[in-house]
């Protein structure tokens, strides 16, 4: 810390300054106090609709300045900081001063927080009083965004409103020297929010095999001993989930090792501030978890804890120990820890739907009576030390805002049907929302609606045009139609993959022109055909398709989709071989009819990465049927052991990439493992040959990769180095998702685009 | 078939063809225009082009389907058809037998719904400008007294029901482009709707609120578009759906929803909860209602959306398709 500043060396001044970025509800305004104090600086800070104002008057306020920026408190962040000279008022002190409310404008909506250790420390201190209270927050940590209910972030405007301060909780939040000074999520035994069950009741149930029920910060979660098959089985079949793997909560990395092989990178996400699942390989060495949580897949999502009530459950779990040890031993103890919700349905956040759609799921319930205003599930990434992608973008990361590399219109854009987010930008902000769902229900459908209302109020920001998918099928589409008719807003529809690499250049702040790989499952293309594997030449709102996958039949549409099988099948039938098909997929009752279909009829097609590997998986007869979204490359890629081998069974000609040389070897090939290796290898091998050729031929040097084939790991981590060795300058996603996830941001950036091409 | 130089003869023989086919008093005046008295109350009059690839298919062709459409675009306002005309654009080179049996077919359906071809016209066009054959028929008919049907007319807590099994049409035809040979059997539902429309308005009055014939787009169509006229939503039970086995099996392989496959002879109706029951046992009593079912009932519904409990006790929400079904699956 600096010395303080001498009066004989800097006369008097005072000046306004103001501070843009994520310093609502993340302890600045304390921090700034703490440093007026330190520089003897008079005068007040406040938030506001812009972020943070202070007035400071001292006699050398460019050290108070320096000071506010080193040292942030851990969850804030600073974008901006401008200063301009007022008149000097000669203050006594430096105080904080109240809120000066209204619109939200240019304030950023801080995000949830796992609990910091200083909290976890007291939580298990029989001398602190809030020794086991299940709500400890302090301002580093705790629920932020899931519990505001209007901006500016104030505990007035959140769901913390509804509990009154006892005298202590009072002082502790008037206190410029305590860590919970102006802590929103701060309570105490005596003033906060209350559990609706005994811990040690609900740890009881779960230990004796029970399904509970848990509400959490952004919603509840179903919960159950996950190295109980019958629970877990229970579980899965009471939510009738078929197949798709649940995430596991474990207490701590060394707990989390047991079960999977963690790298420093899976360590690191594990433990950050956001909590996310975290994909990893599972740990094949060392059973224990029920085999019911995921099949073959190779890899395992697991969290750990981060609120109270998740550290009081294994606490509980364990025995209630005394000292604080145990917190840092390894033990055996994982819970599912699954959203609760029914199938394909938003997740639940009232104790009301949750009695009446849980009911019959849940044996056990542990509510609490703090509101959830804001829904997030948990956020997933797959983490290793050579690749951090971002699947499910929610909790802890949403509502944090992406900075486009220019202002541009407000536009509000929908996403496409599956993963769907809703997109706001204002300014060169792009606020994306947590993960919607999929649109297949009435009740996402709703929270659709909701979330992009939510959005316009949270950021008190109106829509000045709205984006949506080409597809006119979507319920994104149809909810963007209805806003621009109603409102009279220009309405834009982007190609799914435009968008796609579009929301990757709007996280570099590249404008292009550049070339873009989507490796995708399904859009609908400029020609209203199923794409899905492009090369795309994107220039801003500009596009090109300049290459694609050739196209495989899709014998039945969506089902197709589902059932690799018939993937398959179609690429026998294409290979002159479709009397095989009635005899390898003989399991499948349609397989005879399907292959006469083939013959007389005809199907429809598609350049889709997505149904390439699910052609694969099905000719290498591991997954002819998937039950959730994505099994069948998963499995494939599970089944990778070793290095990959490649040859050139690809053919590159006018920029179209036909696999058929390499699916026919997969359909004599007796041994899926190596088939798996031969796949992913000569896949790595065509694509490069494939980008590199059209890089030449556009005169491009930079690619984007997209789509939700990146989450692959190979074409995450191999394909970019490839493609960088041979010069070219490779963009990710970095903090979306390359799924359709990160449409909605891909749609708003080339409607902002589209507007500064046009004025 | 030719136009041009041979153009008068053939237009002659076609003109010839069809007067035998449709015989009937009015056509008969050999007028450009049919004349009639105007009979008591409400009329409805509606016209339909057909555009059909194949021309023939299992249980109809062009020329049927050209009557039942416009009959039942009548039938659907609660109407008791009276007229239609028809008009012809021919391509070169059809063969003189399949007009033939497109004009005896369209007299045929007439005949058994009841009404009278009383004007018609004729174009050749060149090979290769037209589809074989393409018809548009314009229809006029009689409101049943006191019946008012109509679109906007369904309200929360109504019940829906379908006069019969769904999607047969539109898989017979895709089974015979497709060449799926274990649905040989499938035959159109192509009907003239009349006769069951009168046998419901019988019975349940104006407690009937609204009719509609679930064609292109089928059963999931239809709904959504009355949804959004009426602004309720609709909830449907899947297990309640008649589909025929053989229909059930080819929506499996194509990959097709049954709700939204095409049906040319049946009807949705929506009446007042009190008289479903003895509305659904009228319509079994006639031939064209015997698979007759209620399927549903009107919610109240800001999302205006149609929703399907599932067989096994799921919800999803049943599109509205605009075009072919399309994947989704990303
Ligand atoms: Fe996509
Ligand atoms: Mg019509
Ligand atoms: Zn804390
Ligand atoms: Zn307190």
């Amino acid at each position: 810390m600096r010395a303080e500043a001498t009066p004989q060396e800097h006369p008097a001044e005072r000046r306004a300054i103001r501070v843009r970025g994520l310093v609502q509800g993340v302890g600045f305004r304390p921090h700034v106090y703490r440093c007026a104090q330190a520089c003897a600086v008079s005068g007040f800070v406040c938030n506001d609709t812009q972020g943070v104002l202070i007035e400071a008057e001292g006699h050398d306020l460019d050290a108070f300045v320096e000071l506010l920026q080193c040292e942030l408190p851990p969850l804030a962040r600073l974008d901006s900081l401008l200063q301009q000279p007022v008149p000097a008022r000669g203050d006594n002190d430096f105080h904080i001063a109240p809120s000066r409310g209204g619109a939200a404008r240019g304030a950023a909506i801080p995000a949830d927080a796992a609990i910091c250790d200083d909290c976890l420390q007291e939580l298990f201190d029989p001398g602190d009083r809030r020794f086991l209270h299940p709500f400890i927050a302090c301002c580093n940590c705790g629920p932020r965004y899931t519990m505001t209910r209007a901006l500016p972030y104030d505990r007035g405007h959140t769901a913390m409103a509804d509990f009154d301060f006892c005298p202590a909780c009072a002082s502790d939040y008037t206190d410029p020297g305590n860590r919970r000074f102006h802590a929103e999520p701060l309570a105490c035994h005596d003033c906060g929010p209350q559990l609706s069950n005994s811990v040690e009741a609900v740890a009881r149930a779960l230990a004796a095999g029970q399904i509970v029920a848990i509400k959490g910060v952004g919603g509840y979660h179903l919960a159950c001993d996950a190295r109980n098959d019958a629970a877990v089985q229970q579980l899965r079949s009471r939510k009738q989930r078929d197949g798709k793997p649940f995430a596991v909560m474990v207490l701590n990395t060394r707990c989390a090792a047991r079960y999977s092989e963690l790298d420093e990178g899976a360590v690191r996400a594990l433990r950050s501030p956001e909590r996310p699942v975290t994909v990893a390989p599972v740990n094949t060495g060392k059973p224990g978890l029920s085999a019911e949580l995921s099949r073959d897949l190779g890899t395992l999502g697991i969290m750990l804890p981060y609120t109270a009530v998740h550290y009081l459950l294994f606490h509980a779990l364990l025995g209630c120990p005394d000292t604080s040890r145990w917190l840092r031993e390894a033990n055996d103890i994982a819970l599912v820890m699954t959203s609760a919700n029914i199938s394909g349905e938003p997740l639940i956040t009232d104790a009301v739907t949750a009695a009446a759609r849980l009911g019959g799921i849940a044996d056990c319930f542990l509510h609490h009576n703090r509101d959830i205003p804001a829904r997030a599930d948990d956020s997933v990434v797959r983490a290793s030390a050579r690749q951090y992608t971002v699947i499910r973008r929610a909790r802890g990361f949403a509502p944090h805002a992406i900075k486009l590399h220019s202002d541009g219109p407000a536009v509000l854009a929908l996403g496409a049907h599956l993963k769907t987010t809703v997109t706001l930008t204002r300014g060169n902000r792009a606020h994306i929302s947590p993960h919607v769902g999929d649109l297949d229900t009435a009740e996402a459908i709703a929270l659709h609606r909701e979330t992009a209302n939510a959005l316009e109020q949270m950021l008190q920001t109106a829509p000045q045009r709205v984006a949506c998918d080409m597809a006119d099928d979507f319920a994104s589409t149809r909810l963007a139609t209805q806003l621009s008719e109603q409102r009279n807003l220009p309405l834009l529809r982007v190609q799914h993959h435009h968008a796609h690499v579009a929301a990757v250049l709007a996280e570099h702040r590249v404008t292009g022109p550049v070339l873009g790989m989507a490796l995708d499952g399904h859009g609908q293309g400029l020609d209203g055909a199923a794409w899905g594997g492009e090369l795309l030449r994107v220039d801003g709102a500009e596009m090109q398709r300049v290459g694609h996958l050739s196209a495989l039949s899709l014998p039945g549409g969506d089902r197709a989709a589902r059932e690799p099988w018939r993937m398959a099948a179609g690429i026998l039938h294409r290979l002159d071989r479709s009397d095989e098909i009635a005899d390898r997929f003989r399991d499948q009752p349609l397989a005879a009819a399907l292959g006469q279909w083939l013959r007389t009829g005809e199907t429809g097609d598609t350049t889709s990465a997505g149904r390439l590997f699910d052609a694969a998986a099905g000719l290498l007869g591991i997954c002819p049927v998937s039950r959730f979204e994505g099994e069948a490359p998963m499995l494939l890629e599970g089944l990778v052991r070793g290095e990959l081998t490649d040859g050139d069974h690809y053919q590159l000609l006018d920029g179209i990439l036909d696999f058929t040389p390499l699916l026919t070897r997969l359909a004599d090939c007796a041994d899926p493992t190596r088939g798996a290796r031969e796949f992913h290898g000569t896949l790595l091998r065509g694509l490069t040959d494939w980008a590199l050729d059209a890089a030449a031929r556009q005169r491009v040097d930079t690619i984007a990769l997209c789509g939700g084939c990146f989450i692959n790991h190979y074409l995450a981590t191999e394909l970019p180095l490839r493609l960088q060795a041979a010069g070219l300058t490779v963009l990710q996603a970095v903090a979306m998702p390359p799924n359709d996830g990160a449409i909605s941001l891909g749609q708003a950036w080339v409607a902002c685009h589209h507007d500064t091409a046009r004025a | 078939m030719n136009h041009g130089a041979g153009g008068r003869a053939m237009a002659d023989l076609v003109d010839l063809l069809f007067r035998q086919a449709f015989d009937n008093p009015l056509l008969n005046q050999a007028n450009d225009q049919a004349r009639f008295s105007a009979p008591q109350g409400d009329m409805v009059m509606t016209t339909d082009s057909f555009v059909i690839s194949p021309l023939f298919f299992p249980g109809g062709n062009i020329g049927s389907l050209a009557v039942h459409g416009t009959v039942n675009d009548l039938a659907m306002g609660g109407a008791e058809p009276l007229y239609l005309s028809a008009g012809f654009i021919l391509e070169e080179g059809l063969p003189l037998a399949d007009l033939a049996r497109i004009v005896e077919a369209m007299a045929a359906a007439a005949r058994e719904a009841g009404v009278q071809i009383v004007t018609g016209d004729t174009k050749v066009v060149e090979r290769g400008k037209g589809d074989g054959v393409f018809i548009n028929t314009t229809g006029v008919g009689r409101v049943l007294p006191g019946i008012r049907v109509s679109g906007e007319l369904a309200r929360p807590g109504d019940r829906v029901l379908v006069s019969g099994t769904i999607g047969d049409h539109g898989v017979a035809v895709m089974s015979q482009r497709q060449g799926l040979a274990f649905a040989t059997e499938l035959l159109s539902d192509s009907a003239a709707l009349n006769g069951l429309v009168a046998t419901m308005a019988e019975c349940a009055g104006p407690s009937l609120r609204v009719l509609r014939d679930p064609t292109r787009g089928g059963v999931a169509a239809t709904l959504n578009e009355l949804a959004h006229q009426s602004a309720v939503g609709v909830q449907l039970h899947e297990s309640a759906l008649p589909v025929r086995t053989e229909v059930r099996g080819a929506c499996e392989l194509l990959g097709l929803d049954p709700l939204t496959v095409a049906n040319e002879g049946k009807l949705l109706a929506i009446c007042e909860a009190s008289v479903a029951e003895p509305l659904l046992a009228a319509m079994q009593q006639h031939p064209l209602g015997v698979n007759a079912a209620i399927i549903g009932e009107v919610i109240e519904d800001p999302l205006q959306l149609v929703r399907m409990t599932t067989a096994i006790g799921g919800e999803r929400v049943v599109d509205w398709l605009h075009g072919e079904q399309l994947p989704r699956i990303c």
